[in-house]
């Protein structure tokens, strides 16, 4: 397979000098951040961790995709599954909610690694039906299994105390914490797409023969990245389970693993702050438009298809190919 | 020197094949310069030039192959250039690659069988098994198990049952032992003889002695000059200058 | 020995009836998909959807129109295959210059439409749909019950999979789409029209779909997440089967449905998820599928 995130990114001319635009991406970083601290006074803040943890989920999806070549359609199983390890923890262990997440984050990376070794295996199309089947079998096993509490899920988990100190009663205090969770996930995607690893992950992508003839063994990095955006992946669902106090088969079902697939294809398959557009477009939609039930499902398709035919490149692949920026 | 070829193509009156000022691309980059040249019907000619000169390309641009092409290419008066492949085709032109293009998924009848007539009077399949006997028994085969030899009398016989009276063969001697490269020629002799025209790129130099009536030079994207078959000799300096040989 | 076991020959059977019969949607499936991908490069995610329309348009020719089984095995695949044309014109044609994940993506999104369409009408319950009279009933066979429906089923999946196998493999028309898979530039350089034969072949993969969903109706009812639960699980099965060969794909479906069915007896807790073990081996063992070529 051409990987999608050239082809989206085609309009994105190549950085034009990497300090303009280290520069910029660290402006609009600080600007993020200051939006995010200012953004509960103005916005419901329950509203704000949901736009947030899914941010992160798109983001994890994104650096598989967009850096690693990788589509995968099965990203629900990592996310879900850390929401039950994270709501399990905190609920029957009586985890601190950072523990808490930290457990679901930590299995969200081991599943990663065996379903990652897996499907690295495979390319394109076939990379995609295999994540989305090894997720159903994680789906199926929910419904089975006996601590994820079946159809009812795991309800009224506790928020704690932060370190036992301090109460996440507060919406607004937890809605910090989540802030710091998100804002540490995406520097870290940052860090990792400008590294050395990150560049021979992009070699990769882009030319896999040459890559092999160069030394690099690529189904090592593949299964790194895959890891990593599992673990991010858990990271968001881990967090979301703590937020909205539940963890639920709607996590792993398959229609959650297409959602970073939609928020990503809307912000910008392979652009960094891409993901962080489309999750804010899809999850304000959804808030919208939720009394309207299954409708939702036929817009949200909609939306697909139309991305897909006449707006590929997304919100932010257009923005930078207007500024000629990478962004 | 283009001119020589243009004033050829004005000379007569009614060429089959009228190649002026085509352009093509593969996707960015820019691979045929303004390719001018003419085949009167009847007539073998090939188109000698170095490895990237544009040859294969331009078979592909007139067969309609390639990406984006511009400029003229008029078959028998009809304009081509915006045309479909599979219209072309349907004008009575038929291609031979230069890899053959023998489906590895169809059996040997069914490469033979697979080109849709374009035109009455092609040639029957027992016509077809007189010119190459071979593959009348290898029918149940699979295409790509054939030899080298046998494909290209494959790929050469399945056009001919077509009923296209012109044709693109792309090297059709690349590769091949020399016993197979004459059968090959007096097949060639044979169709010019019926009034075949045809196109012919060719490494081989002799071979293109052997079969044509004219000689195109194609170099970086363009036709630079022509010489015809009997002053090939009186030309040979010049040409190994344009062929590096 | 059965009694051995503890498994008594008619819960053995029967579940590998059940398991023949899952094995039928998912080799008709697979097969449908394995079409669509040799010559479009796309998965047909929509396919699970286009199987539950043709289990609808069943429902629906019997409900409006008063129009019975036998007349819907035909028509309903003629519908949603023509549905299937205009959705390749207007919609899919416009990707083949692509990467292949977009296809993916905006059958991905068709699938949701369709899916959220047939939620809002007809909501998330099954509705019924009768056995046909002639084949309601059943036989004894002394070594267990087989239910006529359920027998005809089988016949008819594998006919359909042996006649789509022949027609691909032995007649000109398969020929042409099999030149087509291969080298679609120069089949249409012989004047061959490979834009026509792309907009068939898929609608004959989605009217093999529809075909399984009007078989299927009287065995599960008619629901509008009936393709979406199956349609991975097929996903599953091509992984496994490799989309290099017809009759992999229909060996692979059948011989899955069957073991399936042998987990349902013998160690049922794994049931749901077999297939998906079994996927997980095959990729160690041999990722390019069992009847695949290397990618």
């Amino acid at each position: 397979m051409a990987n999608v995130s050239t082809t989206v990114a085609a309009g994105v001319a190549p950085a034009s000098g990497g300090d303009r635009t280290r520069t910029l991406h660290r402006a609009i970083f600080i600007g993020l951040a200051l939006m995010l601290a200012v953004a509960p006074f103005l916005v419901y803040p329950v509203f704000l961790m949901k736009v947030l943890c899914f941010a992160l989920f798109a983001c994890a999806f994104n650096l598989l995709l967009g850096f690693g070549g990788l589509m995968s359609f099965g990203h629900a199983a990592y996310f879900g599954m850390a929401s039950y390890v994270s709501a399990h923890a905190a609920k029957v262990w009586g985890l601190t909610p950072e523990l808490a997440i930290l457990a679901g984050t930590a299995v969200a990376m081991v599943l990663g690694a065996v379903f990652g070794a897996l499907a690295v295996r495979r390319k394109g199309i076939y990379f995609a039906m295999v994540t989305l089947a090894l997720a159903q079998m994680v789906y199926f096993l929910s419904v089975q299994a006996p601590f994820t509490g079946g159809e009812d899920g795991i309800q009224a988990v506790p928020r704690g105390r932060l370190l036992g100190l301090i109460s996440f009663a507060d919406d607004r205090v937890l809605y910090y914490f989540v802030m710091a969770v998100f804002m540490g996930g995406l520097l870290l995607i940052y860090r990792v797409i400008h590294s050395p690893f990150g560049q021979v992950c992009k070699a990769i992508r882009e030319n896999e023969p040459r890559a092999i003839s160069l030394g690099y063994r690529p189904l090592h990095y593949k299964l790194a990245m895959f890891v990593l955006s599992a673990g991010l992946a858990g990271l968001a669902g881990a967090t979301k389970a703590i937020v909205f106090q539940l963890a639920s088969l709607t996590d792993v079902h398959w229609s959650m693993s297409g959602e970073p697939v939609l928020m990503t294809l809307i912000g910008g398959i392979g652009t960094v702050f891409g993901p962080i557009a489309g999750a804010l477009v899809v999850v304000s939609m959804q808030n919208y438009l939720a009394h309207l039930g299954a409708w939702v499902t036929v817009v949200q398709g909609g939306i697909f298809i139309l991305a897909v035919l006449i707006f590929r490149e997304g919100i932010v692949g257009f923005i930078a190919g207007r500024l000629k920026q990478q962004l | 020197m283009a001119e020589t070829a243009r004033n050829v193509a004005q000379a007569d009156p009614a060429p089959q094949l009228a190649v002026e000022n085509l352009h093509a691309w593969y996707g960015e980059s820019h691979v045929l310069h303004g390719v001018t040249f003419a085949v009167k019907p009847g007539e073998v000619v090939t188109l000698l030039g170095r490895n990237g000169a544009g040859k294969t390309t331009t078979l592909k641009s007139i067969i309609g192959i390639v990406g984006r092409r511009t400029g003229s290419i008029a078959f028998a008066g009809t304009e081509t250039i915006g045309m479909v492949s599979r219209a072309i085709a349907r004008l009575g032109i038929a291609y031979v690659p230069e890899e053959r293009g023998i489906y590895a998924s169809l059996n040997v009848e069914e490469n033979l069988m697979l080109p849709p007539q374009v035109r009455p009077g092609g040639f029957t399949v027992e016509q077809i098994f007189e010119l190459f006997p071979n593959l009348r028994e290898r029918l149940a085969s699979q295409g790509t198990k054939l030899s080298g030899g046998e494909q290209q009398m494959l790929a050469i016989a399945r056009i001919l049952r077509t009923g296209a009276r012109t044709l693109l063969l792309d090297e059709p001697t690349e590769g091949l032992a020399p016993v197979i490269i004459q059968q090959i020629g007096r097949t060639l002799a044979r169709l010019k003889q019926e009034g075949f025209t045809i196109v012919l790129v060719e490494q081989n130099f002799r071979f293109a002695q052997s079969v044509a009536d004219r000689h195109y030079i194609v170099e970086q994207g363009r036709v630079i000059d022509m010489i015809a078959n009997d002053e090939l000799d009186a030309n040979h300096d010049k040409l190994q200058t344009y062929l590096g040989v | 020995m059965f009694e051995l076991i503890g498994i008594t020959p008619q819960v053995l059977f029967g579940q590998l009836l059940l398991g023949l019969i899952n094995g039928s949607f998912y080799a008709i499936l697979s097969l449908g998909l394995a079409v669509i991908f040799g010559l479009l490069n796309i998965i047909n995610f929509t396919h699970g959807a286009q199987y539950m329309l043709g289990a609808f348009a069943a429902w629906m020719l019997l409900n409006y129109a008063g129009i019975g089984y036998w007349w819907a095995l035909l028509l309903a695949p003629l519908i949603v295959g023509a549905l299937a044309i205009v959705a390749e014109r207007l919609l899919i044609s416009r990707l083949y210059k692509l990467d292949h994940l977009y296809g993916l993506l905006l059958t991905f999104g068709l699938a949701l439409v369709i899916q959220g369409l047939f939620r809002n009408y007809y909501g998330a319950s099954g509705l019924p749909y009768a056995i046909p009279p002639l084949l309601s009933g059943g036989h004894n066979l002394g070594f267990m019950f087989l239910p006529n429906y359920r027998g005809w089923v089988v016949v008819a999946s594998l006919t359909v999979c042996l006649t789509t196998w022949y027609m691909i493999e032995k007649t000109r028309l398969g020929s042409y789409l099999r030149a087509a898979t291969e080298n679609p530039v120069l089949t249409e350089a012989f004047g061959i029209n490979v834009p026509r034969l792309v907009t068939l072949t898929y609608a004959f993969g989605v009217a093999l779909a529809a075909f399984a969903g009007v078989l299927a109706a009287p065995i599960y009812s008619v629901n509008p997440n009936m393709g979406a639960d199956i349609i991975i699980v097929v996903f599953a099965v091509v992984v496994i089967g490799g989309m290099g060969s017809i009759l992999g794909s229909i060996i692979t479906g059948f011989g899955l449905g069957l073991i399936e069915g042998l987990t349902k007896v013998f160690y049922p807790e794994i049931s749901a998820t077999v297939i998906f073990i079994i996927m997980a081996i095959v990729l160690l063992i041999k990722p390019a599928g069992l009847f695949g070529r290397a990618t």
